[in-house]
């Protein structure tokens, strides 16, 4: 077995160490009945570098490559071109295969990794502190939800009808264990998101108000007077970002009076991957740093007085504090944020804000030709690089019958709120660079068929 | 001379003791390394785009008006950056990290060239399911030798993690609960269990109680038994627990457990101990997360990402989160979602996460399984166990073994810094070990041992590995006994000395300022 160095020679000089004379000696407080006898039934034997890899492959070429065809999909998961260096970055040994840094001496590259990470997010999201990661932004979301809690001592949250409704399933299913009420409610398939909704129930018992920038329909809202008005009666502003190039071109969550900004990381060197792993963002004001969840690189000097980092802040977390602690995170995605970083440091202010500027020329550019199509109209009236569609017919079936014309092109309402007639014929179209001139044209041509 | 346009520089020379100075700072291949927003600038860019279209913006008039403050670099130097940093780090590729209760074991290549595959990587999780079926047969198959290797009912791939996994657990023994109207509030864990456990209970809504441990490490079962009662809803075992050692009384505990109208959990986290050996579904478990990130050796990552699925009982499964894969009558994949699962899983507790799970750690795990198979894996037990126990008895003379006596070890064992001089302890062998060229092991864990040592080699090591490692052990705990005060200054060969973790969590620098902005805080 290639993974495996022991010869049967050492493992008998071992065991003669050991003064057992045999490995089932070493298993000896297992009781007998739980002990199975042979290898376990119903898997194949072992097999070699290749067979494997056949039989992966063979399974891998089973999926339509978004690299493949046009490509039109968003809704939380954006494809962007990752520069090649930033794999060669995440698969260095030193990077892949050590632990969370708890010897700090010997971990200063992933601690250095983790300090610019937070200094990234922090800006990119106009907060003052940001984390090491979460899991994802749906994870992440939630846990703002009950930091907003811890920090104002109450437990109503009203969420946007514009964020991610795969993340409010999660907040609603963590929400009934937690004793948290939360007010949400599905879209209006109109340009206008719910600020007026928002402002209206907001009142004293009001813990956190949750918007999505730019939303689930692809609607940019100034948060400007929902800030106000949660801050006028003790409540906090949570944004949800799962798109974070959009924050290369339009005003960070922060600027706007978000106290809490939470987002996916995906869109920026991570990948699609079928959807995990990705990357939680999570950034916040400094006076809340010690309610928040999670990982913190800080920096520190050394015996020698040279600089240097270490995790900090952890009587917040879980292996010092036990059941008082903020979360029961423990691992989270520090390679994800190692891509994050890696790209974005690639890209610098300029690279970012020339991403975000041809991904909304890009957008710009298939909304008019689509909405062009007879029967097909816009409903934004803003919009970053998505936007939704209505057709004259149902969404999801469109959607089926654009990949039997070998075009992947959009997230279709009914899938994300299904039984829902009022969106039933919204069709969520995502626009990046890696969309060429012959995709919108293949799109366009197709989606004309389909819709007539 | 400016080692970079900031002026930034590791450390003035005055403060280097006992060796040459350099004017850069560097010692040859130990190179220092700025960050990032020292040595880039907003203007620097290491990608190139084709010249931007005129269009008029359509971003509801919230257009940037303000710089981000973003530092970019050009290609080489963000290659050069990182890899300067990778070198700062060690790693499982570089040598034996021994870290209790993580299993750092190798991280077989094969499993990044899969996970890299286009047709696992560049997939969008919502595209129509006749478009995924490979990547839907990948959850389903992992899934199929998940539950033949645990010998229990259903699983939940979709938990992000071991910790996340936990809470998975707990909110389907939660819903099992509420479904038969039973209100139970308390969780018993041992006081052994990683703080993830009673972190976990107090994020499900559970009170938290500590079940004692007797003299010889385990569960004291009648301790157990006394407690249980009519508020008790489930008990977290950890099995193999962190002191390396065996439950014996598993099914009896899981017996009275269950007796008393409660579940059990179980921290999976070291199954690496048993996997293709014993199944956690014939000890009457009813939960337990895998962390595909220890025992089916998808990489750390310096943190993550994790996957953590849950395997559940027959009396939990139709409680799991949606969504799952199912496998359909006539050789199709579907995904259950909200809108299906109303007929096929009614009584799903919810959704944990957006999406579907960590697919790229799914494609990992399973060329890991396929790779080692039933042989292979039943091996890795039997391995990592002997690595352990040779190491336990080739330590014993030298350190305090407190539960050497009681038997072997699985697949990690524990030792103590009793026994060293003076103010010695743990935390100065761990760092002399540094120098030694070793990865610590963990430390202070479990919190039952005093001056804890959890040290868990894996099955990827070596004999000689361990040989050398051993020995560099004995000589630093011989030095410890003899009241060698040098161990107080190590490492003295890391990148970086013992750094002030006081400093740190006093005065919080959490992002970079620059020095004058650093300076008006002050």
């Amino acid at each position: 077995m290639r993974y495996l160095p022991l010869s049967d020679a050492d493992r008998s000089d071992m065991l003669r160490v050991i003064g057992a004379g045999s490995i089932d000696e070493l298993f000896r407080d297992v009781p007998q009945e739980a002990r199975l006898k042979g290898p376990i039934h119903g898997l194949p034997m072992h097999a070699s570098e290749m067979a494997v890899e056949r039989h992966m492959a063979a399974l891998s070429r089973k999926n339509m490559i978004a690299g493949d065809v046009p490509f039109f999909l968003g809704c939380g998961a954006y494809r962007h071109h990752v520069p090649a260096s930033v794999d060669h970055i995440i698969q260095r040994g030193e990077f892949l295969t050590s632990y969370t840094p708890y010897q700090p001496e010997i971990a200063q590259g992933t601690l250095q990794m983790m300090f610019e990470f937070q200094t990234q997010v922090a800006r990119l999201f106009g907060c003052e502190v940001a984390n090491a990661s979460m899991y994802d932004g749906s994870t992440a979301m939630w846990e703002a939800i009950l930091m907003a809690h811890r920090i104002t001592r109450r437990n109503r949250t009203i969420v946007s009808s514009g964020v991610h409704p795969h993340y409010v399933s999660v907040a609603k299913t963590m929400a009934k264990f937690s004793a948290d009420a939360l007010e949400t409610t599905i879209p209006e398939l109109g340009p206008q998101s719910d600020v007026e909704r928002l402002l209206a129930k907001i009142d004293d018992q009001t813990s956190a108000v949750v918007v999505q920038y730019p939303d689930i329909l692809g609607r940019i809202t100034d948060l400007t007077p929902i800030a106000e008005a949660a801050h006028a009666v003790g409540a906090l502003l949570i944004a949800v970002v799962t798109e974070p190039v959009a924050l290369g071109l339009v005003r960070s969550p922060g600027e706007m009076g978000a106290d809490i900004v939470v987002g996916e990381g995906q869109s920026i060197g991570v990948g699609l991957q079928f959807g995990g792993p990705y990357v939680g963002l999570f950034a916040c004001r400094e006076k809340h740093v010690r309610q928040m969840p999670g990982r913190l690189a800080g920096e520190t000097v050394d015996a020698e007085g040279k600089r240097g980092f270490v995790l900090t802040l952890s009587t917040r977390e879980q292996h010092i504090r036990r059941e008082k602690a903020t979360s029961n995170i423990c691992t989270s995605s520090v390679l994800c944020a190692l891509a994050f970083t890696a790209h974005l440091t690639l890209l610098g202010e300029r690279g970012l804000r020339q991403l975000a500027s041809l991904n909304h020329a890009r957008a710009c550019e298939v909304a008019d030709r689509l909405s062009a199509i007879p029967g097909v109209d816009l409903v934004n009236d803003s919009f970053f690089n998505e936007f939704t569609l209505k057709l004259p017919v149902e969404a999801r079936p469109a959607v089926h019958a654009l990949v039997e014309r070998g075009v992947l092109g959009g997230v279709s309402l009914g899938r994300l709120y299904p039984g829902a007639e009022a969106l039933q014929n919204g069709l969520v179209v995502a626009v990046t660079e890696t969309v060429s001139d012959e995709d919108i044209d293949s799109l366009e041509g197709a989606l004309k068929e389909v819709v007539q | 001379m400016t080692v970079n346009p900031s002026g930034w520089r590791p450390s003035a020379p005055a403060n280097e003791q006992g060796e040459a100075q350099t004017v850069t700072g560097n010692r040859a291949l130990m190179l220092e390394e700025p960050l990032i927003f020292e040595i880039g600038s907003t203007e620097q860019t290491g990608v190139d785009f084709a010249e931007l279209p005129q269009h008029a913006p359509r971003l509801g008039g919230l257009e940037r008006n303000r710089e981000i403050g973003l530092a970019g670099l050009s290609e080489p130097e963000a290659v050069r950056h990182y890899t300067r940093l990778s070198r700062q780090n060690y790693a499982i590729d570089l040598g034996l990290f021994p870290l209790g209760s993580c299993t750092m074991k190798h991280n077989p290549r094969l499993n990044e060239k899969v996970a890299r595959l286009p047709g696992f990587a560049d997939v969008h999780p919502l595209q129509p399911q006749e478009t995924v079926q490979g990547a839907l047969q990948v959850v389903n198959e992992l899934a199929f030798w998940l539950l033949d290797l645990t010998g229990m009912y259903g699983v939940a791939m979709s938990p992000k993690a071991g910790a996340h996994g936990e809470l998975c657990g707990l909110l389907c023994i939660r819903a099992a609960l509420e479904a038969r109207g039973d209100k139970r509030e308390v969780v018993l864990v041992p006081e052994s269990a990683h703080g993830t456990n009673p972190a976990t209970a107090a994020f499900a809504g559970y009170r938290v109680e500590n079940i004692p441990a007797n003299a010889a490490g385990r569960v004291d079962l009648e301790a157990l038994k006394a407690r249980l009662g009519p508020d008790v809803a489930a008990v977290m075992i950890t099995n193999p627990n962190t002191c390396g050692l065996f439950e014996p009384d598993m099914k009896a505990i899981s017996d009275a457990v269950h007796a008393a109208g409660a579940f059990v959990y179980c921290d999976g986290a070291n199954f690496n101990a048993i996997v293709g050996k014993v199944r956690p579904g014939d000890l009457g478990i009813d939960a337990m997360h895998i962390n595909l990130h220890k025992t089916f050796s998808t990489p750390h990552g310096g943190g993550g990402p994790g996957s953590g699925p849950v395997v559940l009982s027959e009396a939990l499964a139709p409680y799991g989160p949606l969504p799952f894969v199912a496998k359909m009558p006539d050789g199709e994949y579907k995904l259950v979602e909200e809108e299906n699962a109303g007929e096929e899983h009614p009584n799903a507790f919810g959704r944990m996460v957006a999406f579907h799970g960590q697919m790229g750690m799914f494609s990992r795990a399973l060329t890991y399984i396929l790779s080692h198979g039933a042989d292979g894996l039943k091996q890795v037990a039997e391995d990592a166990v002997l690595n352990a126990n040779y190491i336990l008895r080739s330590l014993q003379d030298a350190l305090d073994a407190p539960f050497a006596g009681s038997g072997p070890c699985m697949h990690e064992a524990i030792f103590s810094d009793k026994g060293f001089a003076g103010d010695i302890n743990t935390l100065d062998l761990a760092k002399a070990l540094i120098d030694e060229g070793f990865h610590p092991m963990t430390m202070y864990f479990p919190l039952v041992v005093h001056g804890a040592m959890l040290i868990e080699p894996t099955e990827t090591e070596s004999k000689a590995n361990l040989d050398q490692f051993i020995m560099a052990v004995r000589s630093i705990a011989e030095r410890a006994k003899a009241g060698d005060e040098s161990l107080k200054a190590a490492p003295v060969h890391a990148p970086r000395r013992r750094l002030d973790e006081t400093l740190a969590a006093r005065k919080p620098v959490l992002t970079y300022r620059t020095p004058q902005a650093a300076e008006a805080a002050e």
